[in-house]
């Protein structure tokens, strides 16, 4: 120990010709002192990453592979628990479920933000005042929208209803109906995201050098062509930025089917969370719950992880 | 297309105004259908709300823990980046490459373990367990050290040379230079926490440490739904995010448009 700190102090004391500008310590000292600033940097943010995000990983691996009922000690049960979601019926369903909502929810945002968006890149009276209305639903938290929609949605004393009946149209069950419960859900989800998806896109869009468009048009290419041949293609890294967040995003959706639906009627509307909270919370099942966490958590790494693969195909980078 | 831009205005709009509407309609009433003009209108609705829940208490409840998570996230998030993208060390890939693994977990999987965690310690059902799960994001990390690597090295080594120490170029050269990644991380950070739910429907049991989301279900959840107590909460909880909009919309816009680009 004491070796380092007297030739330290030795060198710093005697000026080496070969340092070029001076600096105090010498190369053991200096790396500590390195040391400490990486520690002074990365500490704050290390810790809390490590105790509540990696630590509950590997304790999330370890309870999928014990029967336990959060109460009574943990028994180890191997791979029990995967082998036995893969062939009940219901894991099956509520991964079914989940797939019907990003399918459905997916197209209505992307093709109603891309609207959106190519409408408000023009020049227009109060522009900034519909960018500002139409992102309202977006800073509005998942519960509020939810629940303002399970009343609009209201099969009896609810608005939609009253209007659909007005002109004349049937009035479904909405979230009271097993094959409306599903529909009522991806509906209200797609009018919260519509905003975000729209700002998306419209930077995407003010990206796009304008005199492509003025050059496009000299040479006579239609409006669906200039759209069809410059805007989509040059908008493709935003879009593969929608598409892969919403995927994410989607896979994991809880809130509003929790409020609106409990997942119901009759499980109609369960999706992959959804299973997860009640498996833990209401069957005291946390390890078969972790292991359909992991579960989840393999297929969206695969969806995404295809999708960065399958990118060179249709995204072009300027 | 203007009237197409319209009339999607309104169907964005028109649940907010209706949300306003039944809370002021007299609860009796609500069954008869919907009516726009509302005969008696009250505040019944929010006297109930508030002598049902803390609601102050809940409102506040949900900025504090927002704007502490928000703060914590700025701060953890620009020094690491700094870390990782100025200083040298060994192993500093590998570490990265485990920040960038806690991103990819989604919440569900960590819930559990996280529950536990918190009851081992008993810190369940307290502000330190709403808080702990975003004192740091990977996602800020990531984009600051995006932010801070586009500045030019050279204005550190000048710095440098003047003497100056790694917290003073920190915090004097780098921090300025980023600020338009900072906003992004706080648009992010604030709205991730007044939207969480998950975390706080299984964390906390005490009305009086509830969040707005929390609140909100649990008047949702209560015997017969009474529709009015219900969104007159729905008012009290959209309106102080809106205000926040409305002053800091530019940045809001620009933070997560910018997330988008590249």
């Amino acid at each position: 120990m004491s070796t380092p700190a007297t030739s330290s102090t030795i060198a710093s004391a005697v000026p080496d010709p070969t340092a070029r500008p001076p600096r105090p310590g010498g190369r053991r000292t200096r790396s500590l002192k390195n040391i400490g600033w990486v520690l002074f940097f990365l500490l704050p943010s290390a810790v809390p990453l490590a105790v509540f995000t990696l630590a509950p990983m590997v304790g999330s691996l370890w309870v999928s592979l014990h029967t336990w009922n959060l109460i009574s000690p943990m028994r180890w049960s191997g791979l029990n628990n995967y082998t036995t979601l893969l062939q009940d019926p219901s894991t099956r369903t509520v991964f079914w479920h989940t797939l019907a909502y990003v399918a459905g929810y997916l197209p209505l945002v992307y093709v109603g933000g891309l609207a959106l968006a190519v409408a408000l890149n023009r020049k227009l009276a109060g522009r900034s005042i519909f960018r500002a209305v139409y992102f309202l639903p977006v800073i509005t938290s998942w519960v509020v929208v939810a629940l303002v929609w399970k009343w609009l949605l209201n099969p009896s004393s609810g608005l939609v209803n009253a209007v659909l009946g007005a002109v004349g149209l049937p009035q479904p069950g909405w979230w009271t109906d097993p094959q409306w419960a599903l529909p009522s859900v991806i509906l209200s989800s797609a009018w919260k995201d519509l905003g975000f998806v729209m700002v998306i896109l419209l930077a995407g869009l003010q990206a796009i050098p304008q005199d492509l468009y003025e050059a496009a048009t000299v040479d006579g290419a239609s409006p669906w062509h200039r759209f069809r041949y410059i805007t989509l293609p040059l908008l493709s890294p935003s879009t593969f930025f929608v598409v892969v967040i919403s995927l994410i995003n989607g896979f994991q959706v809880f809130d509003q089917v929790f409020v609106m639906t409990g997942g119901g009627p009759a499980g109609s509307s369960q999706v992959v969370v959804g299973q997860i909270y009640d498996l833990t919370f209401r069957y005291g099942r946390a390890g078969q719950a972790s292991a359909l966490s992991w579960l989840l958590f393999a297929l969206i790494l695969i969806i995404t992880a295809v999708q960065v693969r399958g990118q060179k195909r249709w995204v072009h980078y300027a | 297309m203007y009237a197409a831009l319209l009339a999607g205005a309104a169907i964005m709009l028109f649940p907010f105004l209706w949300t306003l509407i039944t809370s002021i309609t007299p609860g009796g009433t609500l069954s008869n259908g919907p009516t726009l003009l509302v005969k008696n209108p009250t505040l019944a609705a929010y006297q109930t709300l508030f002598k049902t829940l803390p609601m102050a208490r809940i409102v506040a409840n949900s900025l504090g823990i927002a704007v502490a998570s928000t703060l914590a996230q700025l701060v953890t998030g620009s020094m690491a980046a700094y870390g990782f993208a100025r200083l040298s060390f060994r192993f500093k890939n590998l570490v990265f490459g485990l920040y960038l693994a806690t991103l990819m977990v989604p919440l569900q999987v960590l819930v559990v373990p996280l529950f536990i965690e918190m009851k081992t310690f008993n810190l369940q059902d307290t502000y330190f367990a709403l808080l702990a799960p975003s004192l740091a994001s990977a996602f800020g990390v990531f984009l600051l050290k995006q932010a801070i690597e586009a500045v030019p090295r050279e204005l550190d080594e000048a710095a440098t040379l003047d003497g100056a120490s790694h917290l003073r170029i920190f915090a004097t050269i780098i921090v300025p230079l980023i600020r338009p990644g900072l906003a992004t991380v706080a648009v992010f950070a604030f709205m991730g926490s007044w939207n969480s739910f998950l975390w706080p429907l299984v964390v906390i049991r005490s009305p009086e440490l509830m969040t707005l989301p929390l609140g909100l279900d649990t008047l949702h959840g209560q015997h017969l739904t009474e529709w009015d107590v219900v969104m007159a909460g729905s008012v009290v909880s959209i309106v102080p995010i809106t205000l926040i909009y409305l002053f800091a919309q530019r940045h809001i816009i620009a933070g997560i448009a910018s997330t988008g680009i590249k």
